[in-house]
């Protein structure tokens, strides 16, 4: 089972008090302080899951939520995926809004029914006379020696399911943003959360009603030489390499996080290559159906005549996640990977 | 049988008329299939109308009702109109799901029939989120949820049960016991065959009702529901009965004997309701023959209807996947150029023209042909 790694009291300072400012927060803080806020506003939001409530949750993200809303809206549950997801989907059709924690992604496999043959296909196999608002949350990612159970990504399986909504938000402030959204949002959203980030720090506006929209990529990085389009967790890896590609290669990549996969933002995507003419996709998940095969079709299809080079792909080995930690670090992206994929998009021009 | 009380002759006689309808609509919509009418799969309830109906008039208005693939009747027992579950079998836009579930995903949200399921356990979570609903919400409102003797070898059958009985929830769990899953006998697939008892593991008390006798389903159903409303204790009825017809329309029925068929057509749920009613006196046979009259006439307007009811538009292949607002106003791309609702994938944004549309038009023509 998944344990936190990370147990700082939650400490948020305010660099810039008032409206308009923003305050450092972990990513995990962010994401509570979302709940936290939606609950709040809409006495429909409830959130249930393995381990949430007495226990704060395996990743911290639910902590002190069950003392401030009780147990009618924090909900421990069985160890029963498919049900938890099964009981959000049916409390969704009369009216709630739930939000289920899944401890990590993993064990979203044991819900798959739930999520695609009823969260993503009820409104549309019933004529469009009930709509699903439930949010399923989930951590991914590999760095923790997790081994095979619990290391992986999986946003592509869910991009495969129309009808659904994917998020992978990469920093606090998408976080807290993206996660009010998908509260808010009448479709079903497969919100999916980085085991890597939960402790990292970032600026998050100060603002109650900081809503990130789905299907609005962020630029992370301006640049006119290469396009490194960065999923999840990759979006800040990408970011550290564009540095390296500016200091030791004179290439100046601009860096796109989409931030959500459905809908994709493909404008700002496609804007950027037509600017680069070189684009390199990274995910941390594995390369046959993933992500970046997908993204790397949509390219060619539209943008085949702005391209300079192959689009590139940086992907996670097509292996289970080995336990080793040294195996385990070389079966997913690092900067260095991404340098040399990017470097080789400006071979044989 | 006749143990139990009869209702009152107005109840007993709207209870005999719609079990007749589910019957003659079951079997014309057996007779349409085989025209090519009606396509995919089509699993007929013929045997098991005095489970449905003796279970679902146990219900309030306001409980919900939550259904298999098998679930034709449980529309029409909750007052769906049979025009609409019949163009929902032929495709048409009218259909109750607008041609998008066919006869496995029936729907009427206005009566709280809360669907048909195509997978088999599918519907126990669902059941207990409603629940969850209906409890959250501080209504008194309960879920009558019905599967198989097959689902209660599904895990979902013992993680609804457990999660509904630890959070005390409003549901009825009824396995209609037809003794087959599918192909697979009562005895082949289940180590414990009687069924009503494997709730007691979970917190939850079996209850059992002769799912041939309409008054006996009827009866138990009612003080489950009180249970489930009142205590806050969830139940697992088990109804016994038998479905006359194979399991879909593609079933050669070679794991039965016509000896057990006929054996279990003696306890016809019809015939023998009607029966009793008569030696009661509250039945002349020309009432059962008027119920039958009426029964069919209702499913000729079905069919006239559902064969009048167009095909719905290409156009609409598309539609209601989404809900989009001011957030989801796509899901391919988002394109600031664009006014109006996006949905992004090109080709829908331009009429479905050219060789979709002829090859919609071909499929129409064929269909039209074959009758």
């Amino acid at each position: 089972m998944a344990t936190t790694q990370d147990t700082e009291q939650r400490k948020a300072s305010t660099s810039n008090g008032g409206g308009g400012g923003t305050k450092t927060l972990r990513y995990r803080e962010a994401l509570n302080e979302a709940l936290r806020e939606e609950m709040h506003r809409d006495e429909s939001v409830f959130i249930m899951g393995e381990d949430i409530g007495v226990f704060n949750g395996a990743f911290k993200v639910t902590q002190g939520l069950l003392e401030e809303f009780g147990e009618k809206r924090v909900r421990d549950t069985p160890i029963s995926e498919n049900t938890i997801v099964g009981a959000g989907v049916g409390a969704a059709m009369v009216g709630l809004r739930p939000v289920v924690e899944l401890m990590t992604v993993n064990f979203s496999l044991l819900a798959m029914d739930q999520i695609v043959n009823s969260a993503a296909h009820i409104r549309y196999m019933f004529g469009g006379q009930v709509s699903v608002p439930l949010v399923v949350r989930m951590p991914q990612g590999a760095g923790h020696q997790l081994g095979p159970t619990h290391s992986h990504c999986f946003e592509a399986l869910y991009l495969h399911a129309p009808g659904l909504l994917v998020a992978v938000p990469a920093t606090p402030a998408d976080a807290k943003g993206l996660l009010k959204a998908a509260i808010r949002d009448d479709n079903p959203v497969v919100f999916i959360e980085h085991e890597y980030l939960y402790g990292q720090r970032g600026e998050v506006p100060d603002d109650e009603d900081h809503v990130v929209d789905f299907g609005r990529a962020a630029v992370r990085r301006e640049g006119e030489d290469v396009t490194i389009v960065g999923i999840s967790r990759m979006a800040l890896t990408a970011e550290k390499a564009a540095q390296e590609l500016a200091e030791e290669h004179e290439i100046e990549a601009e860096v796109i996080d989409p931030r959500t996969l459905r809908p994709l933002d493909l404008d700002t995507i496609l804007a950027s290559v037509r600017k680069t003419n070189r684009c390199v996709i990274v995910e941390e998940g594995w390369p046959h159906g993933g992500v970046g095969a997908n993204l790397a079709a949509l390219i060619q299809e539209q943008a085949f005549d702005d391209l300079d080079a192959p689009v590139g792909r940086v992907t996670g080995a097509d292996v289970p996640m080995p336990y080793s930690k040294p195996l385990e670090q070389i079966a997913f992206p690092h900067e260095p990977q991404i340098v040399q994929a990017v470097v080789s998009t400006f071979r044989d021009v | 049988m006749g143990e139990n009380q009869l209702p009152e002759a107005a109840v007993a006689r709207e209870w005999l008329s719609t079990m007749t309808l589910i019957r003659r609509f079951e079997e014309r919509a057996g007779e349409m299939y085989a025209k090519a009418k009606i396509g995919g799969f089509l699993h007929l309830a013929i045997g098991e109308e005095a489970t449905i109906v003796g279970s679902a008039r146990a219900m309030r208005d306001d409980d919900y009702l939550i259904s298999t693939y098998r679930s034709h009747g449980h529309a029409i027992v909750r007052g769906t109109n049979p025009d609409k579950v019949m163009a929902e079998l032929f495709g048409r836009v009218d259909g109750c799901s607008k041609g998008r579930g066919g006869s496995m995903h029936m729907f009427d949200l206005e009566r709280r029939f809360m669907g048909g399921y195509g997978i088999v356990g599918g519907n126990l979570p669902i059941a207990t989120g409603l629940a969850l609903g209906a409890d959250y919400q501080e209504t008194d409102d309960a879920v009558l949820c019905q599967f198989g003797d097959g689902a209660a070898n599904q895990g979902t059958f013992g993680e609804a049960l457990n999660l509904a009985a630890l959070w005390k929830l409003p549901v009825v769990f009824m396995v209609t016991n037809n003794q087959f899953g599918m192909g697979t006998a009562l005895a082949r697939h289940s180590a414990v065959t009687d069924l009503h008892k494997r709730g007691d593991g979970f917190g939850v008390p079996g209850m059992r009702c002769d799912g041939m006798d309409v008054v006996d389903t009827y009866e138990v159903t009612t003080e489950a529901l009180r249970r489930a409303r009142e205590d806050r204790q969830p139940v697992l009825v088990e109804a016994i009965t038998y479905r006359f017809r194979g399991h879909s329309m593609a079933d050669p029925e070679e794991y039965r004997t016509k000896e057990q068929v006929e054996e279990w057509r003696e306890r016809d749920p019809l015939e023998t309701f009607a029966a009793r009613l008569a030696d009661e006196g509250m039945l002349s046979e020309d009432d059962v023959k008027e119920i039958d009259e009426e029964a069919v006439s209702i499913v000729d307007e079905a069919v006239a209807f559902a064969d009048r009811s167009p095909h719905p538009e290409p156009e609409s292949l598309y539609d209601d996947i989404y809900v989009f607002g001011d957030q989801v106003r796509g899901w391919y791309t988002v394109d600031e150029r664009a006014a109006g609702v996006h949905r992004g994938e090109r080709e829908r944004d331009e009429p479905q023209d050219g060789a979709r549309r002829e090859q919609f038009q071909a499929v129409v023509d064929s269909q039209d042909a074959e009758v």
